[in-house]
């Protein structure tokens, strides 16, 4: 099994491959009880890099985050920083900082007091921690409020803090569980581009993980997509759009039709559509994106394209485009992505689409079968 | 929503109650402590302070209350040390079977007082449990008389009546601590030893607080368990209210000094509820 | 060792605070492990090793008149404390809930005050109002004594499911045309019957325990508690310990049903620190 999984992760492989990975989970395993939350994972993370693990809740994603930070111990497997093993580390030995969910500001001490708390365990000297304390600090703006107890500030500056206090530790890698699903929608997207600028500015390797995959695509050098304890997916966030290895992928990261078809001598059926392809003979899965759908022009289709006449079910308004739902008959319902304004001048009844065959992108059902 | 005929129908009686039997009785403590008593043992209302005055100036009151606070503290201080890290113990390394351990320290609480002290009497006494089993064991040859009728006997039994009062806040107090904070701790680099210093010690203060004032403020009015296990030496301050209002038969005497110990526990319980929410930030 | 579960790989196991946790509880049971294998002992208490096993002290306990007679007068005592406490004590945790009047935080204090201020001082004080009134003592003065200290329990209890309480039931019920009086019997008390049944039973058996306020305010008749004082202090005998033991017994059902009233209907319940929220009035 695992074999076939590292097959689907091939390709990705390329960037890390390039240098040395700073960290490698080795077939990593974890179950409660009977309960298993992981199986077999394996992912290298490389110096540098901003990898978010992407899943639902339940895809062990925060699991997998707390083995490398030490809380939980795997099942099996094993997970190496360089060419140390790092899981047999106790927590506060490992050069891996996290930032928590909920942030766990420590309540009984100062913002300062709170940032300088790794130092002042490890011992250093004071005048160190006082520099690097107010450099932290005014590294994520929050120098104003060094004297205040972490609930006199507001959900954005605990954020900031919890950031500082782990960063100044100078940490080899960062981990971040759902840093920002406590905060509303406008900080939200504010605080994803100053944690990635961030990233940028101090070089260390991030893992960072959420259930929201729009955050994933933005922030991220390479998404890891988990499902149900296992790996979907690692990949860039283009290529795991563009081409997704997975059914699940596919839904999971943005919005495709999902055309389930029948290939026979080289071409794909799935009625009434039908375009050539080179995937093996048999039952076939096909993610077609619906902006890779368009309204037809001209006359005659040119070679590649594959042409459709429906009828439009439902409109739903997105401002700059509108996503409608177009029925072509054999109970095939295609969502189709078009300008707004493309929309107000269609004729909102009967209407020919089309899209190019290489749009559509075979994908395989689980990435443990075929 | 509620109107007025509700709100004064759920108001009245209780207020009316309250006023008539805590507020009136305190009310009349208070001035019974300026009263005296005759020559023919009646009270006589004329108000003085005469009663105050003999407090501060005969030796036996204000030593007696001395030593009953010292009394008090030592119980405080052993129900926290046993209070303590029993709780600690439950919450943090416990696992699945704390609220099974739980139950088994709050038993005690509910069995009765009157006879957990008696059962340590039968325990200490010179023909009691522990001195024939030092005998028999070949250990003593005489019975070792200082363990019952000693202020030892009274500070051993209000320990042991008195540390699931000082456990139980400890105990919740542990329970609310994040445990994300214990991870962040950990995290940051800190042992399991700086992170109980650190994290966990300060969060539990306001569970010491209560639990060190349940233990004080209970045991500092206890004149039972000095009464049987106590002896001369063992007599606290309440144990002279108590005589006060019996035998001696000096009510305002007596309800002078319960008013000094009603001040103090006031004071106290002002003190610990600062303190408390100096320490708690939830 | 099997009963330690570590709840996580950072903790190490610590034997000392095992071996302190062990030696606080055998501190904790020691006596009334004693109390209880003293009550079989033929040769009286004290004396090591325990001789002749008997049930002896049994018999001459049922065979007790004044015993069974303090008894019946402790029952009626806790009854009625029960009573007079739960019917000052939920309007009084209505009335902190949801009215606004004139020294509203001394009457809170007021109220709680007795769970934690040692009972000679609530004892004398009422001591002194029905020596002032005229009043003699007898079993009445200790039942006014023990329901007016108990208020404060039925009020936290009781203020603590208010706060529970989804104030939109009560106005759906006014809305839907019921009165106050009908409301507060068909929405209010059937909603909050988890505490009042909770502080009913805690009251009933802290009012059977109660010793230090019943003794100022006792009159002719005993109390189960105090009729023990009274034979402590002529002599220690195994028929006590054979009481105290039932006793025991007796506190025992009342937690379990307690406790097991309280897991059913809320299976997360934290009845520990809601013992320690009603022993300090933090609810409110």
């Amino acid at each position: 099994m695992g074999t076939k999984l590292e097959s689907g992760v091939v390709g990705s492989e390329e960037e890390a491959g390039s240098r040395a990975p700073l960290l490698s989970i080795r077939s990593v395993a974890k179950s409660f009880g009977r309960n298993i939350v992981l199986r077999n994972i394996s992912l290298d993370v490389s110096e540098g890099e901003f990898l978010t693990i992407l899943g639902e809740s339940g895809s062990g994603k925060t699991t997998l985050l707390r083995i490398i930070a030490g809380f939980e111990s795997a099942s099996a497997g094993e997970v190496w920083m360089g060419n140390e093993r790092l899981d047999r580390q106790p927590p506060y030995q490992r050069r891996v900082n996290t930032v928590f969910q909920n942030y766990a500001l420590f309540p009984h001490l100062t913002v300062e007091e709170n940032v300088a708390y790794g130092l002042r365990v490890s011992k250093r000297p004071d005048a160190e921690v006082l520099t690097r304390v107010s450099e932290a600090l005014s590294k994520v703006k929050m120098s104003a409020h060094a004297k205040s107890k972490p609930a006199k500030i507001s959900g954005g500056q605990q954020q900031r803090v919890a950031l500082a206090r782990a960063l100044v530790n100078r940490p080899r890698l960062l981990l971040l569980d759902e840093p920002l699903s406590a905060l509303d929608a406008n900080l939200r997207r504010q605080m994803q581009v100053e944690l990635k600028s961030l990233q940028r500015e101090v070089g260390i390797s991030f893992i960072f993980v959420t259930h929201d995959q729009e955050e994933a695509m933005v922030m991220s050098d390479r998404i890891a997509l988990l499902r149900s304890g296992e790996l979907e997916q690692v990949a860039t966030p283009r290529e795991i759009y563009g081409r997704p290895a997975t059914a699940y992928a596919a839904q999971f990261i943005g919005h495709t039709n999902l055309l389930k078809c029948e290939v026979k001598d080289g071409i794909a059926r799935c009625l009434p559509l039908m375009w050539i392809t080179k995937v093996p003979e048999g039952p076939a899965l096909f993610s077609l994106r619906p902006e890779n759908i368009r309204l037809a022009t001209g006359n005659v289709g040119i070679v590649g394209t594959v042409r459709v006449r429906g009828r439009v079910c439902q409109q739903a308004f997105h401002g700059a485009t509108e996503l409608i739902r177009v029925e072509c008959g054999n109970g095939l319902v295609l969502a189709v992505r078009i300008a707004g304004r493309d929309a107000e001048a269609a004729p909102m009844g009967e209407i020919e689409l089309e899209f190019s065959s290489s749009d559509a992108v075979p994908v395989r059902e689980s990435p443990d079968r075929i | 929503m509620f109107s007025r005929a509700y709100k004064t129908a759920v108001t009245l009686p209780p207020l009316v109650w309250v006023t008539a039997f805590l507020l009136m009785p305190y009310l009349l403590m208070f001035c019974y402590s300026f009263w005296s008593v005759s020559a023919s043992q009646t009270i006589v209302h004329s108000w003085n302070l005469d009663n105050y005055r003999q407090l501060l100036q005969v030796d036996v009151y204000w030593q007696t209350l001395l030593r009953s606070m010292w009394i008090a503290a030592r119980v405080t201080i052993f129900s926290l040390l046993l209070g303590y890290p029993l709780a600690y113990f439950l919450s943090f390394y416990a696992g699945k079977r704390k609220d099974l351990l739980y139950q088994f320290v709050i038993i005690p609480l509910w069995v009765s007082y009157l006879v957990r002290a008696y059962a340590w009497k039968t325990i200490l006494g010179s023909e009691g449990v522990l001195n024939t089993l030092l005998q028999y064991a070949h250990l003593t040859r005489h019975p070792l008389e200082f363990l019952l009728y000693s202020p030892f006997a009274v500070v051993l039994t209000l320990t042991h009546i008195y540390t699931p009062f000082a456990f139980l806040p400890i105990y919740a107090a542990l329970e609310h601590i994040p445990r994300n904070l214990v991870e962040a701790s950990h995290d940051l680099g800190a042992t399991p030893r700086q992170t109980f210093w650190k994290v966990i010690f300060p969060l539990s203060i306001p569970g010491v607080v209560a639990g060190a004032t349940f233990a004080f403020v209970l045991s500092l009015g206890d004149f039972l368990a000095p009464l049987l296990l106590g002896g001369p030496s063992g007599i606290m301050i309440s144990n002279i209210v108590v005589s006060l209002f019996g035998a001696a038969y000096n009510w305002p005497l007596g309800a002078a000094i319960s008013l000094c110990m009603l001040l103090l526990v006031l004071g106290l319980l002002f003190c610990s509820e600062r303190l408390e929410k100096k320490w708690s930030f939830s | 060792m099997e009963l330690l579960v570590k709840e996580n790989n950072t903790l190490s196991n610590s034997p000392w605070l095992l071996l302190h946790a062990s030696a606080v509880f055998a501190f904790l049971y020691l006596p009334i492990a004693v109390l209880i294998l003293y009550s079989f002992n033929g040769e009286g208490v004290g004396g090591f090793p325990p001789r002749h096993l008997t049930l002896g002290w049994y018999r001459i306990l049922f065979a007790d008149g004044p015993i069974w007679d303090s008894v019946l007068n402790s029952l009626q005592v806790a009854a009625a404390a029960v009573v007079i406490a739960l019917g000052f004590g939920v309007p009084a945790a209505l009335a902190l809930d949801r009215t606004q009047f004139f020294g509203k935080a001394l009457f809170r204090r007021l109220v709680l005050l007795p769970l934690i201020l040692p009972g000679i001082i609530t004892g004398l004080s009422l001591l002194m109002l029905f020596n002032v009134s005229g009043t003699k003592l007898s079993l009445l003065t200790i039942i006014l004594g023990h329901g007016t200290a108990l208020i404060s329990v039925a009020t936290t209890e009781v203020f603590a499911g208010l706060q529970k309480l989804d104030r939109a039931q009560e106005e759906a019920s006014l809305d839907l045309g019921a009165n106050y009086w009908q409301t507060f019997w068909r929405i209010t008390v059937p909603n909050l019957k988890l505490p009042i049944v909770g502080a009913a039973l805690l009251i009933f058996t802290l009012s059977m325990d109660e010793i230090a306020v019943s003794f100022f305010l006792i009159g002719r008749d005993n109390t189960l508690p105090l009729e023990i004082w009274g034979r402590l202090r002529r002599g220690i005998t195994p028929e006590i310990n054979a009481v105290s033991t039932i006793i025991f017994l007796f506190s025992l059902v009342a937690i379990v049903l307690w406790y097991r009233l309280r897991v059913r209907s809320e299976p997360d319940v934290d009845v520990g620190s809601e013992i320690v929220q009603t022993a300090e009035g933090h609810t409110i």
